[in-house]
């Protein structure tokens, strides 16, 4: 889809100044995420970086209920998320499906392939029996496995055959929205490339709708229509994917984008390099005002002081940051 | 230029209880003085068991030499008594590691690492040693090294203990640093601090660098030759524009054509490699690649292809290089992307 | 490559061959289950097959050795006390005449029995509160973690004392006695497990489904701490087998004429300076019992121990 057409398009999740706090030892409050607004629209690829610990993972798992939230509002098809029940419950665990991180912390290591693939369906009561055999081997088969893997444990397959029998096992109760959590981080190359085309043929073949979180820049530009970036609890800019490349206006975003290395010798030895100062401050006691203030290169008396707006600085082209005040 | 280190024929093994893993089976490579030479290849292409045993650090059971050579300015270290080889660790080759939580002593303040080595191999008296230290973190870009001498590991940042891992490798002035996934563990922009810190410090001491990688992008920012392993062998290793402009090994086109490119416009399309590394137990008779290599031919499957010279400085093992093979192009996205303006 | 090997390669050699459909994907290793691979690495350590097999040896006597000759372990018989050598009595006659042998493998028998009984009561107990505990944590966790330090912090000697007074001292009242506060090192163990794995990417991805608490306890997390509580039930069983014998030396234990391996260590040791063999088969036994359950614990916890996993 082309991105410019987005502002016609349905939106199917509605995410309005999420706050998400822990409590951590000795009364401390972690402010993992602070404050963040975002739409996604219905079979779009919104992607989320961001360094370490910016609340990316944290914004993935409260939008699907394993978190609840400190403040504001997450809604899925105009419905609060965190609201539901019963039916409507079930109904939004086969809708909104996550991909994981880690292909070895995310198959149950006693269950064999069948059993985890099969799970949505047993929750759910989709399928039993021979129906329910032949479904996981339709979607061994969509994730480029077969029924040979069918009865075989976790831990004899490689990563990125792990990794596609953890996306077997989301597509088993035919979800609409899927948030994919750093699902290519532990794969090597090669194989991220293989998972990444495989959602986005099964995107194209089903109609799904991702919202694709990973640290790597260069990936989730490559697969996202639109990338949001954020730094230390707070989405700073969000922009369609060549429109954010091309033109950042967020000074973090720029650094960010000059310092993903480039696999070819001559543009790295010429492009010039943003190279930011210190590391990312704590999220206990963030920086007063805009919280990259600290290592901005363009910071003004007015970024501590205050809390830069949320704003569409460009058509379609959030940022926040005081740079852009009119 | 001459070769300060050459590894001949390396073959590696560990004993487990499924059988033996050949893990490296017959690396050839050197290392001139002052270079930085990458070695990139995917998780378990043995690129780390090479670095490991040139430091002699493979734990032995399970892991043993087969055979083969590693010269160190005409020493075998593969023959090397632990003993002798205590004398070169830190002294002669130093190392850094992926982790560098996990490589420094969480017990023993990050000066006391540095001034250890110091003693032990320059023979500095504790004065002498503390005011290297504090000069070797001030090098790293550790700002006010006096007091962060005093400091433990826990209370450093992620880039700042893979700075202070760098300072204690770089005390005692080692003709080698091996780098180990220097990078992998940091985010982008400390990473970015990190390539520059190491550069620069290549620049003033001069010490060749031997980076174990499997980020492409960071061999194509820092490395002056390369070497690409699969699957316990060397495929291919030329110079980094032979190697990224002129590749001729399809894994090396499946390397490149599988990463994407931030400078490029999103219509990119990627070329994965499909299926995974062989199984180590029992590596494929041939050459380890040709299960996954759509040139694959029948030689490939039946024997393993020798080195070619494409130039002095380039080489390649593959059977497409025989005269008899039929004439393959590489695909676009692999060079495509590398077109000059 | 050598001029002549050049020579010798056919062109038909250099034919493309269009790879299998699959075959990149294909898993050339035999299929192993967890079990069959825990028992592959359990095998192959010398220490635990010893403890194994003289396990099996062990259990073997206490179930058989009393038909392999024709006395039983109550009958007194004045006229044959004390005697090492004697007749078919293997080990040996006590002060009352009655044949050692009998006595000794009735004892092995009933000490196996309260240990395991104890271990079964600590298991059951143990899993339950442990698992309730780690999974939902916050106040239950609090309030059940409270209980256990109460429990723990009071001497379990006191407890099992004031138990045995209550109740009379036979099998199943000694191994609920060595359970009151037995349980609580196996709740612990699973607790730390259970904490550990609930945040699990399979455990999330379980959730994100819509699994139930039932679910996920019975399918994502008990199985996987059956390693750390099938170690933890090996090396229960010697510390209740010492316990009970403890209790036997102070005259809590089983009531004679019955007869526990403590007990007859205890009956032993009072002859020990003229009739050393009463004191000798006992021990020997028992030490051997606690011997074989470490060795083949250790095994176990080699072989059950995911980060042993290649």
């Amino acid at each position: 889809m082309s991105k410019t057409e987005t502002q016609d398009k349905e939106v199917i999740l509605s995410v309005k100044n999420l706050k998400k706090h822990f409590v951590v030892g000795g009364g401390q409050v972690v402010q993992a995420v602070d404050g963040v607004t975002f739409d996604v629209y219905r079979g779009e690829t919104l992607g989320l970086v961001g360094e370490s610990g910016c609340g990316k993972s944290t914004i993935g798992r409260t939008l699907i209920r394993l978190y609840g939230v400190t403040d504001g509002s997450v809604e899925f098809k105009g419905k609060n998320v965190h609201e539901l029940k019963g039916q409507e419950l079930r109904a939004f665990n086969r809708q909104m499906q996550m991909i994981f991180q880690d292909p070895y912390a995310s198959l149950n290591p006693r269950m064999t392939v069948m059993d985890i693939i099969a799970e949505g369906i047993d929750i759910h009561g989709l399928a039993s029996g021979e129906e329910r055999r032949k479904r996981v081997i339709e979607l061994l088969k969509v994730v480029g496995l077969n029924e040979e893997h069918a009865d075989r444990f976790p831990h004899e397959f490689s990563g990125g055959q792990r990794q596609r029998i953890g996306i077997a096992r989301a597509l088993a109760v035919e979800p609409e929205f899927i948030i994919a959590d750093e699902p290519i981080s532990a794969l090597d190359v090669s194989i991220q490339a293989q998972v990444v085309n495989l959602m986005k043929k099964l995107q194209k073949e089903q109609g799904l709708t991702y919202l694709f979180i990973a640290h790597d820049l260069s990936m989730v530009k490559y697969i996202s229509d639109r990338v949001g970036v954020m730094y230390l609890g707070n989405l700073v800019e969000l922009a369609g994917s060549d429109e954010l490349y091309e033109n950042p206006l967020h000074p973090y975003t720029e650094a960010l984008l000059s310092a993903v290395p480039i696999p070819d010798p001559k543009t790295a030895k010429t492009r010039e390099r943003i190279i930011l100062e210190g590391d990312v401050p704590s999220p206990i006691n963030p920086p007063s005002g805009c919280r990259f203030r600290t290592r901005c290169p363009k910071a003004m008396e007015i970024c501590a002081k205050e809390i830069p707006q949320w704003k569409e600085a460009q058509p379609n082209h959030f940022v926040a940051c005081h740079l852009y005040n009119e | 230029m001459s070769k300060l280190l050459e590894v001949r024929d390396l073959h590696v093994s560990f004993k487990t209880y499924n059988g033996e893993v050949k893990a490296v089976r017959g690396v050839t490579f050197d290392l001139e003085k002052g270079e930085t030479l990458a070695i990139v290849g995917e998780s378990g292409c043995g690129k780390s068991v090479t670095s490991q045993t040139i430091m002699r650090l493979i734990p032995n059971p399970p892991g043993f030499i087969k055979e083969g050579e590693i010269l160190f300015e005409g020493d075998d270290l593969a023959k090397a008594t632990e003993k002798q080889m205590e004398k070169i660790r830190g002294k002669e080759i130093a190392m850094i590691f992926q982790d560098p939580m996990t490589s420094l002593n969480p017990t023993m303040t990050v000066g006391a690492q540095i001034i250890e080595g110091l003693v032990r191999h320059q023979k500095m008296s504790k004065a002498e040693a503390r005011n290297k230290a504090i000069e070797m973190l001030r090098l790293v870009g550790i700002p006010s090294p006096e007091s962060r001498l005093a400091q433990y590991p826990h209370q450093f940042s992620g880039g700042m203990r893979q700075r202070a891992m760098i300072a204690i490798a770089l005390a005692c002035q080692p003709k080698i640093l091996i780098a180990d996934e220097p990078t992998t563990a940091l985010d982008v922009t400390i990473q970015a601090q990190i390539i520059d810190l190491m550069k620069e410090l290549q620049k003033k001491t001069g010490t060749a660098i031997i980076l174990i990688t499997h980020d492409l992008g960071v061999v194509a920012d820092i490395a002056d030759r390369v070497v690409v392993m699969y699957a316990g062998i060397v495929i291919e290793t030329g110079k980094l524009d032979e190697i990224f402009y002129n590749p001729r090994h399809p894994y090396t086109w499946g390397l490149l054509g599988s990463m994407p490119r931030l400078d490029l416009r999103s219509d990119q399309k990627l070329l994965p490699i499909p299926g995974s590394p062989p199984d180590l137990i029992s590596p494929p008779k041939g050459c380890p690649f040709a299960a996954r290599c759509k040139y694959a031919m029948k030689i490939c499957k039946e024997q393993m292809p020798e080195r070619t010279d494409i130039s002095s400085t380039h080489q390649v093992a593959c059977w497409l290089e025989h005269p008899m093979a039929p004439d393959v192009k590489p695909p676009v996205a692999a060079v495509g992307g590398t077109k000059d303006e | 490559m050598s001029a002549n090997a050049a020579k010798e390669l056919s062109p038909e050699l250099f034919e493309p061959v269009a790879s299998e459909a699959g075959a990149e994907e294909r898993i050339l290793r035999e299929r192993v289950g967890f079990w069959k691979d825990a028992w592959r690495r359990f095998r192959t350590n010398p220490g635990a097959m010893a403890g194994l097999i003289v396990l099996a040896l062990i259990v073997f006597f206490a179930i058989f050795g009393p038909m392999m000759n024709k006395y039983d372990d109550h009958t007194n018989n004045l006229t044959i006390s004390n005697q090492e050598h004697i007749g078919d009595h293997y080990f040996g006659t006590d002060n009352l005449g009655r044949d050692l042998w009998q006595r000794t493998w009735h004892g092995a028998q009933v000490s196996l029995l309260i240990a395991l009984l104890a271990a079964l009561i600590d298991l059951c107990i143990g899993v339950t509160i442990g698992s309730i505990s780690g999974y939902f944590g916050g106040r239950v966790d609090d309030i059940l973690q409270r209980i256990i330090e109460i429990l723990y912090s009071i001497p379990n000697l006191i407890v099992v004392t004031l138990m045995l007074l209550v109740f009379d001292p036979g099998i199943v009242p000694i191994a609920v006695a060595l359970s009151i506060t037995g349980w609580v090192p196996m709740a612990r163990v699973v607790r730390a497990q259970i904490m550990k794995l609930k945040s699990q990417e399979y455990v999330l991805a379980a959730r994100t489904l819509g699994a139930g608490h039932r679910r996920i306890l019975f399918k994502h997390l008990i199985p996987n701490v059956m390693g750390p509580i099938i170690v933890a039930v090996t090396f229960a069983i010697p510390s209740a087998i010492f316990f009970e014998a403890f209790l036997s030396m102070i005259g809590l234990g089983i009531r004679p004429p019955q007869a526990s391996l403590g007990s007859l260590v205890f009956d032993g040791y009072n002859y020990l300076q003229i009739y050393p063999y009463q004191l000798f088969y006992p021990a020997a036994i028992l030490c051997l019992i606690m011997l074989a359950f470490n060795l083949v614990g250790d095994g176990l916890r080699d072989a059950l121990d995911p980060r042993m996993r290649k």
